[in-house]
């Protein structure tokens, strides 16, 4: 039986929209600890024996089962690296809800920094999600460094979902991705960064394959005095098809940098770049505001929508 | 009733002052469609974005209802009943049709609610109340959204900004039926259109024209219309007989 107090219980449903145990596969983590698991006749979860981590194998052919793998912490100065490793089976098609969330009351750092390996079979099908969440009202910062691998056999599918909207001190994200021919990868990142935080997304995909395709996407938001940079690269080595994207607003005093990169090393492959950068655009202002909304509301609904 | 009395609009034009409204004085009753035409340049639009409060006058007073609202913002104006159609509809990434109408409605709308209002402008409720509000969507169906944002306020004055612009015709011959049905249940609120159309002329119960910032005529539909149809027609002559003397020079 899980025990969690209320706090943990509150970042578990911020990160993971759980209010109850999770049906299906699920390791909870909870101040470095397991804190409940449970494995299903398709989904095993063991832990790794020579560092903290877990290993995840879903069994070809598995249909529409998920693994949930959140993180809690809420003791202050505690610093973890864990990996966790997927192996999904040939022609699965699962979800898996990983996130991690951090309330740090202390003055120490909290970092944890989750490194996690995906390796999809032949036309598998995953869905990932992760987000992060920090909250407390102690000096010591809430530090996140994810790093994701992503290695796609012939026809695999993968989207993923990263979403950190709130009270993440500092963040090095840096995800890679290798694709077989006919495989496929999606990628919605969503950011906000305020106060004085600092947030750096570098993407590097590597599309080896005849048709293999990747769609990029971060849309973010920095406010106050915070630092984005998001640095997103894709290396055509066949005929393929990369898009990527960042579509961010800032604001007060907030900071941004785009670093597009493509590469192209095969004739056939059709890489696209897009970055765009700016304020609010006054006339959305004025729009929600003839519906009678204030400005500071007209801004939020602007922001919230956005980042949907 | 909206009342805007002698008022002025003034701009920075390269380190002098322009005048872009002079003196304007018009009422909008209860319960009437008031068209206001005339030019480009002439400053209808600005008469829209007056009454809004998106600009702020330079001399006068505008008052709604019986209460001076000239030194008040645009959500203030916007909470007492005046609700304003961009001519150029603004875009929001992430804001679907549903959200928008709500927030026009201020209230939890219902789907089926909020569809109403989109099916009352002509469009298929169902393909639309999840889009975002974005480029994806043509200036038409802008049009008919921004048009359905205004429904929703339920404001006692709406003001409509040149509703024609940046349409096709066939779009335009719906819009037409928007606003006839909008005359038809007008109670106890007031319709401001800018328009050119003719067609929009046609509905209106009162036609104000205004020319290089003023009040050039004014009246009801049956007084003015006429007038506009034969100066048109009147230029249009003239220009005809110009071409046709070239033609004869040559």
């Amino acid at each position: 039986m899980l025990k969690l107090d209320e706090i943990q219980k509150r970042l578990l449903r911020e990160v993971a929209d759980l209010h109850e145990v999770p049906e299906g596969a699920y390791n909870i983590r909870s101040n470095s600890a397991s804190a409940g698991r449970q494995s299903t006749a398709n989904i095993e979860i063991v832990s790794k024996e020579d560092v903290s981590g877990l290993e995840i194998r879903i069994k070809p052919g598995t249909k529409h089962e998920s693994v949930h793998i959140p993180v809690v912490m809420t003791q202050s100065g505690l610093k973890e690296v864990v990996y966790n490793d997927f192996f999904i089976g040939e022609g699965a098609d699962v979800v898996i809800v990983a996130g991690c969330g951090i309330d740090n009351c202390g003055n120490q750092d909290s970092q944890h920094d989750g490194i996690h390996r995906f390796f999809i079979g032949k036309n598998a099908k995953v869905k990932y999600v992760e987000k992060h969440y920090g909250s407390g009202d102690g000096s010591g910062k809430r530090i996140l460094n994810p790093g994701t691998e992503v290695y796609m056999e012939e026809g695999s599918f993968a989207e993923m979902e990263m979403v950190q909207i709130k009270g993440v001190d500092d963040t090095e994200r840096t995800t890679i991705a290798e694709l077989a021919a006919g495989a496929k990868l999606v990628v919605r990142e969503r950011l906000m960064t305020h106060g004085d935080q600092r947030a750096i997304s570098t993407y590097e995909v590597k599309l080896n394959g005849a048709d293999s395709s990747a769609d990029v996407v971060s849309r973010s938001v920095a406010r106050d005095r915070s630092f984005q940079k998001f640095d997103a690269k894709i290396v055509g080595n066949a005929a393929c098809h990369g898009h990527t994207e960042c579509d961010s607003i800032i604001m007060d005093e907030g900071r941004i940098l785009a670093v597009p990169g493509l590469e192209a090393n095969n004739v056939d492959a059709a890489l696209v770049h897009e970055a765009a950068i700016g304020k609010i655009a006054g006339e959305q202002l004025t729009k929600l505001m003839t519906l009678g909304l204030t400005a500071a509301e007209a801004e939020e609904q602007i922001i919230n929508g956005f980042l949907q | 009733m909206l009342e805007l009395r002698n008022i002025s609009f003034q701009v920075d034009a390269e380190g002098k002052d322009k005048e872009i409204i002079r003196d304007v004085s018009m009422t909008i009753p209860d319960r009437k469609l008031v068209v206001v035409t005339g030019p480009n340049g002439g400053g209808k639009s600005t008469i829209a974005r007056l009454i809004a409060g998106i600009e702020k006058p330079t001399g006068g007073q505008i008052f709604f209802n019986g209460e001076e609202i000239t030194g008040l913002g645009i959500t203030e104006r916007a909470r007492l009943g005046i609700a304003y159609a961009f001519q150029q509809p603004v875009r929001f990434k992430g804001i679907r049709v549903l959200d928008l109408i709500r927030i026009a409605a201020g209230k939890t709308l219902s789907v089926s609610d909020a569809c109403q209002y989109l099916s009352s402008v002509g469009l298929c409720a169902r393909d639309y109340v999840d889009r975002e509000v974005n480029a994806s969507l043509s200036g038409g169906e802008l049009k008919r959204i921004e048009i359905a944002t205004v429904l929703a306020r339920k404001g006692s004055l709406s003001v409509f900004d040149e509703p024609e612009a940046g349409i096709d015709l066939w779009s335009f011959r719906n819009l037409i039926e928007v606003f006839r049905r909008m005359r038809e249940d007008i109670q106890d609120s007031s319709i401001l259109i800018i328009s050119h159309q003719e067609r929009i002329l046609n509905i209106a119960d009162e036609i104000i024209v205004l020319r290089d910032g003023r009040v050039e005529k004014q009246g009801t539909r049956e007084e003015i219309y006429p007038q506009l149809i034969r100066a048109e027609t009147d230029v249009l002559c003239e220009g005809w007989a110009g071409t046709a003397a070239e033609g004869g020079n040559a």
